[in-house]
């Protein structure tokens, strides 16, 4: 046996043992998209104790897109003078009048970049194209748009902008705990998102709503550490303890976070509000171009509204990312809705619930319950 | 989109670096690592340095990080 086996052994053996000490079953809830597959792909789900569920949550920047930022992209993308620079993720994501990869093979002007620089590289070879960043994700994503904008403005082009669609971790959080019919124990907070916003800011949560944070980090073993650990609060506070913010994960997540990632943020964004997929607009939840960047607002340069937002017939994207429902519970998954021929965001994106388990869980199910067995025995 | 992985610096240019990942060497900014020198490393994600990072904790993020990378390199997303 593997020392990881018999590492991972032992911590499942102590975490059923705390499990047994819970007075009642309890949710949580993994916020970030990088942990649902990392837990999906290692299998954690099955190995979780009877009473433990690991819901997914509103974490995959894809998913959490609104359908009406989709077609304004696709609008956008229809205009001749237009190229397109998005992350690789945001292509095949429908909205009512259909996707960006679409959009492509009629015409449309789409590239894919890796790093929001390379988009304003090509606005600087390209004067003749306005170039327009779609500016997604939450706290990771959001620095490397602000230094886009200040880099555009350092080099002086004028045919370049964002369309700015930040979302912020924090309220999608609060939102969860406010609404009566989720019920989450304890979050299993964002690890890189927190390298960002450091984890002294899930503080707040912790202390408004008596809800354990654990910051964790992505291996197998870490995300059984970050849950045991909140579970251990969760019996502690059966005692009458108060929940806290731990950070397992310190080699990469300081309490502060990163100062000079969270000063580009501030320099070039403030808080506005933002239109969530299944959250629908939540006050201060994402984040808008300070007026002295209104040049670079794609909002403003191509006069864009944002219309409604119109979900997919039959797609559970909505409860799938609020931890409402669990993507099998959903008719058309791994029927109608596969990879290949994805329904809803959660199924197009490798970082949505949908897909990973489709990838990972599927075929995993079905050996589960022996497997635990096994292993607990 | 989230996903970020540890990388070596080896060249500093202005504002940006060249950085190791695995058998590339890819250009990375370092607007949010301004301190991050050759030789220092760092946690890369979508064409960023996010973070500093200790030399004695890198060993541990990349057993971490190494299969879920592999798996996502080969599925062609973005990082
Ligand atoms: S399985 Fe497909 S249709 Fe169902 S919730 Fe997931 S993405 Fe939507």
């Amino acid at each position: 046996m593997s020392t990881l086996r018999q590492r991972m052994s032992a911590l499942l053996a102590v975490l059923n043992a705390e499990a047994d000490r819970l007075d009642r079953p309890v949710n949580l809830m993994e916020v970030c998209g990088t942990h649902t597959v990392a837990a999906c792909r290692s299998g954690i789900h099955a190995l979780m104790p009877n009473n433990v569920r690991l819901l997914s949550g509103p974490g995959c920047p894809v998913c959490v897109t609104a359908q009406r930022y989709i077609d304004a992209l696709v609008r956008l993308g229809a205009r001749a003078d237009v190229t397109l620079a998005t992350y690789g993720d945001m292509v095949r994501v429908a909205g009512e009048g259909g996707s960006l990869e679409l959009a492509r093979s009629n015409g449309a002007d789409v590239r894919v970049v890796t790093s929001t620089i390379e988009a304003v590289d090509i606005a600087q070879r390209e004067p003749q194209r306005q170039v327009v960043f779609a500016a997604v994700g939450f706290e990771t994503t959001a620095p490397a748009s602000a230094a886009c904008v200040l880099e555009a403005q350092r080099r002086g082009l004028t045919n370049f902008a964002i369309l700015p669609c930040h979302k912020l971790v924090i309220p999608a959080m609060r939102t969860l705990l406010d609404d009566p019919q989720t019920r989450i124990d304890g979050f299993l907070c964002p690890g890189h998102v927190s390298v960002v916003i450091g984890s002294a800011v899930y503080d707040e949560i912790v202390a408004r709503y008596n809800r354990p944070c654990v910051v964790g980090g992505f291996e197998a073993l870490q995300m059984m550490e970050s849950v045991l650990a909140l579970v251990r609060q969760l019996v502690a506070m059966q005692g009458g303890a108060r929940a806290r913010n731990e950070n397992l994960y310190p080699q990469v997540v300081r309490a502060q976070g990163n100062p000079h990632a969270r000063a580009l943020i501030d320099r070039v964004f403030a808080p506005g509000d933002s239109a969530w997929r299944a959250l629908g607009v939540m006050e201060d939840s994402g984040l808008d171009l300070r007026e002295e960047f209104a040049d670079f607002d794609a909002f403003r340069r191509f006069g864009i509204v944002l219309g409604d937002d119109r979900e997919p017939p039959g797609c559970r994207c909505g409860e799938v990312i609020t931890g409402r429902c669990e993507p099998n519970d959903c008719k058309l998954f791994g029927t109608v809705c596969t990879p290949i021929y994805p329904v809803g965001p959660c199924m197009v994106s490798s970082e949505g619930a949908c897909q990973a388990w489709f990838k990972y869980r599927r075929a995993r199910m079905k050996i589960s319950a022996p497997r635990r067995e096994e292993v607990t025995a | 989109m989230c996903l970020a992985i540890p990388a070596r610096v080896e060249r500093v240019e202005d504002t940006a670096a060249w950085v190791r990942l695995g058998d590339a060497q890819v250009r990375v900014q370092l607007d949010m690592t301004p301190q991050a020198g050759v030789g220092d490393w760092v946690l890369v994600h979508a064409g960023f340095a996010i973070q500093q990072l200790d030399e004695d904790d890198v060993r541990a993020i990349w057993e971490s990080l190494g299969e879920l990378d592999a798996a996502r390199l080969n599925e062609g997303a973005t990082p």
